[in-house]
Order: structure tokens, then sequence, then C-alpha cells
């Protein structure tokens, strides 16, 4: 009886730590076990304005994906993103940085267009919006330059 | 002038023998680690010994972290009114600082001193003296289980008071001070990133080095008679608490 009294205490104490561990690290930290398919596509913004890997990709509001990688191609940010496979983007949609509530965080909105032609695999979003600069209106307002 | 100088002196050679003597202790442990025969029974008994002999203590003591963050960081947040942070500033603290730190210092109180005294009385009573006369090696006996044990157990243990400590600042936040429950978790699943988590870890795991280190040296070489093994045993608290706060500080710094 003492031998399995061991044991048990240490299986059951472990499998609650390691619970712990996986609900840290999935559920918080994002970390993809089951490693999530999707497609990438480009979009190229004039600025990316603080806009960091990982954030979500939106369209009406339902998360779609996230951003991969953010690197500089001539001098304009070339942004790649994630999507999932059930999602089709047309070749018209336009992408823009957008800022949850006045300070929150920045994210990608996607808003679908019209056009036949759905973007492929490794496709580029032509038409972008880059991150509104709100010290830049401010300092247009308050200058007086609107 | 010569005599206060050659005091000094002494104690600065003492000093850096000492820091010699335990880190050669600690290498020889390392390498028993990798050789066998491996004692995986005394493993497990020293694991219930950190683990499971700590969880109530952890649980009180996240629980009431978690809340008291939840009620601290209410007031100050509400000042600039983003009460909403509330979620995040709670995970974020816990995970990257206080889940570790806490968790080591209350296992420290807890278990490492109860094994600093239990190795210093072995010591003492020379049973360790008898397990080498009988060519056992008391390093892989007694030293390398306490090692392993802590290294696996920490993590664990520091995750469960994330997670308890996330609970009950929900319990706070959500049920009294009333912050919508969504708000709660969906800004912290936002804000917490793998990074934090994997920071969290490796302080753990550190700390559970430190501990089981410095608290099994202590016991090994403790002095004689029960004066010399309560003298270990508040050297290997005090030591321990110190080293955690220090490397806590540096690791932070390296991995920011």
């Amino acid at each position: 009886m003492k031998k399995i009294d061991l044991e048990l205490a240490v299986g059951i104490f472990l499998l609650i730590g390691i619970l712990s561990i996986g609900y840290l690290s999935v559920k918080l930290g994002h970390l993809d076990l089951t490693g999530k398919r999707g497609y990438t596509i480009h979009a190229e913004f004039e600025k990316a304005g603080g806009i960091k890997p990982g954030a979500v990709v939106e369209i009406a509001g339902v998360e779609v994906g996230s951003i991969k990688n953010i690197r500089l191609n001539n001098n304009a940010a070339l942004i790649e993103l994630t999507l999932d496979d059930t999602v089709k983007i047309h070749d018209d949609a336009i992408a823009s940085i957008k800022t949850k509530g006045l300070i929150g965080e920045k994210f990608i909105q996607i808003t679908p267009g019209g056009s036949e032609n759905i973007l492929p695999t490794g496709g580029k979003i032509r038409d972008t919006e880059s991150a509104v600069d709100i010290e830049e209106l401010i300092s247009k307002f308050v200058f007086g330059k609107v | 002038m010569t005599n206060l100088l050659r005091i000094a002196g002494r104690y600065v050679l003492s000093a850096l023998r000492e820091m010699g003597r335990m880190f050669l202790f600690l290498l020889s442990a390392l390498e028993m680690i990798f050789k066998p025969p491996f004692k995986f029974r005394q493993l497990l008994k020293q694991m219930r010994f950190f683990g499971n002999k700590s969880m109530l203590v952890i649980l009180l003591t996240g629980s009431f972290t978690g809340m008291v963050l939840a009620l601290q960081l209410y007031y100050i947040l509400r000042k600039f009114g983003s009460e909403a942070l509330l979620g995040p500033g709670i995970a974020l603290s816990l995970i990257r600082e206080l889940g570790p730190v806490l968790s080591a210092l209350m296992v420290t109180g807890r278990a490492g001193s109860a094994l600093t005294a239990e190795i210093g009385m072995m010591r003492i009573s020379e049973q360790i003296d008898a397990l080498t006369a009988m060519a056992l090696n008391p390093i892989r006996y007694l030293i390398v289980p306490n090692i392993v044990a802590a290294l696996i157990v920490f993590p664990l243990i520091t995750a469960v008071f994330d997670v308890i400590g996330i609970y009950g600042g929900y319990l706070v936040g959500v049920k009294l001070l009333g912050i919508s429950g969504g708000t709660y978790f969906s800004l912290m699943e936002d804000y917490v990133e793998m990074k934090d988590v994997l920071l969290g870890l490796y302080k753990s795991i550190s700390f559970g080095l430190i501990v089981s280190w410095i608290s099994c040296y202590k016991g090994f070489n403790s002095g004689f008679g029960a004066a010399g093994v309560s003298k270990a045993t508040t050297e290997a608290v005090v030591l321990s608490s110190i080293l955690i706060l220090v490397w806590d500080y540096s690791l932070g710094s390296f991995l920011i």
C-alpha cells in the first residue's frame, strides 16, 4: 500500500503541474501544438506603425489569422500574414492597420473586395492603408494645418 | 594594523574557499546525475517531498498573491481609467516575476530547511560516513535525487502557483470589484506571450537548482552537534533566499 501511495501521489502532483504548464503555454502563451495550418499572403504598407508579429488579422471583426513576419522592402513595410485555409481573400481587398480602442493593440483589418479573382498563396494585397499616426493628427490639429 | 589585515585576509580567503568548495560540490553532483545507476525510487520520494508536500502552501500563497494583486492593481489602474488591464497586469506579474520567486521562497522555507536539517543530522550521526564506508557514494544516494527532483518539481509548482494566482485574481477582480470576466481573460490572452511563460520557466528551473544545491551543500557540510545543524539550516535558508532574489534580477535583465 505504501508503495502505491508514493507513486500515486507523485503522479497526481505531476499531472496537476503539467496541466498548469499546459494551460499557461497553450491558452495564454499561444503555443501552437497542433501546427495550425494556413496560407500566407503579403501586404505592403507605407508605414508599419507599431504593429508586431503575432498581432491578429480580422475580417468584419472576426479573427482569421495572424502576422507572421514584418520586414523592409523597397523602403516600405512588407507584412506577411498567415490566414486560415477557410478564408478566401479577393485580390481587390483592402488591408488596413487599425487600433483597438484609442491606445489599444494594433491589428490588421481586411475589408473584403468583390472581384472574381481570389488571392493565391503568396499573393499580395495591393490596396493598403497605413496606421493612423495619432500624434501627427494632433499636431496637425494644434498647429492648424487641417 | 598588520593584525587587522591578517584578520581581513583570513575572512576573504575562507569566503573564497567556501565558494570554491560549493562549486566543486555542485559539479560533482551534476556529474553524478548522468552516471548510472540511477536511484529512481529515491527520486520519486524526493519529488513527493518537494512537490506534494508543498502543494498546500503553494495553493494558499498563490491564491492570496493573486487576490492581493487584483486588489492593489485595481485601485492603481482605476486612476487611469484602465481597469480592463487588470487581467494582463496580474498574469504578467505572476508569470514573469512573482510566481517563480514566491514559490521558490516558499519551497525554500518548507522543504529546503527540512532537507538541510535532515542531511545535517545524517552527517553528525555519521550515517554519511557509514555510506562511504560501505563504498556507496553519498552524493549519488543523498544529493543527486534532491537536485533532480527540484529541477523537475520547481517549474511545475510555479505553474500551479501562476494558475491559482490568476484565478484568485479573477475571484477578486471579477466577482468582488466588478470587472467583466470576458475582458479579464481575453486581454490576458492578448498580452501574455510565450516569451513570458518561458522566462518564468527558466527562472523556476534555475531556482530549483539553487535551492537544492545550497540546502544539500549546507547539510552535507554541517558542523558538529545540534548547534551545527541549526546553523547550517539558517545559513541554507538565508543564502538560498538571497541567491534567488539576486539571480532573479540578473536573469530578468538578461532575458527581458
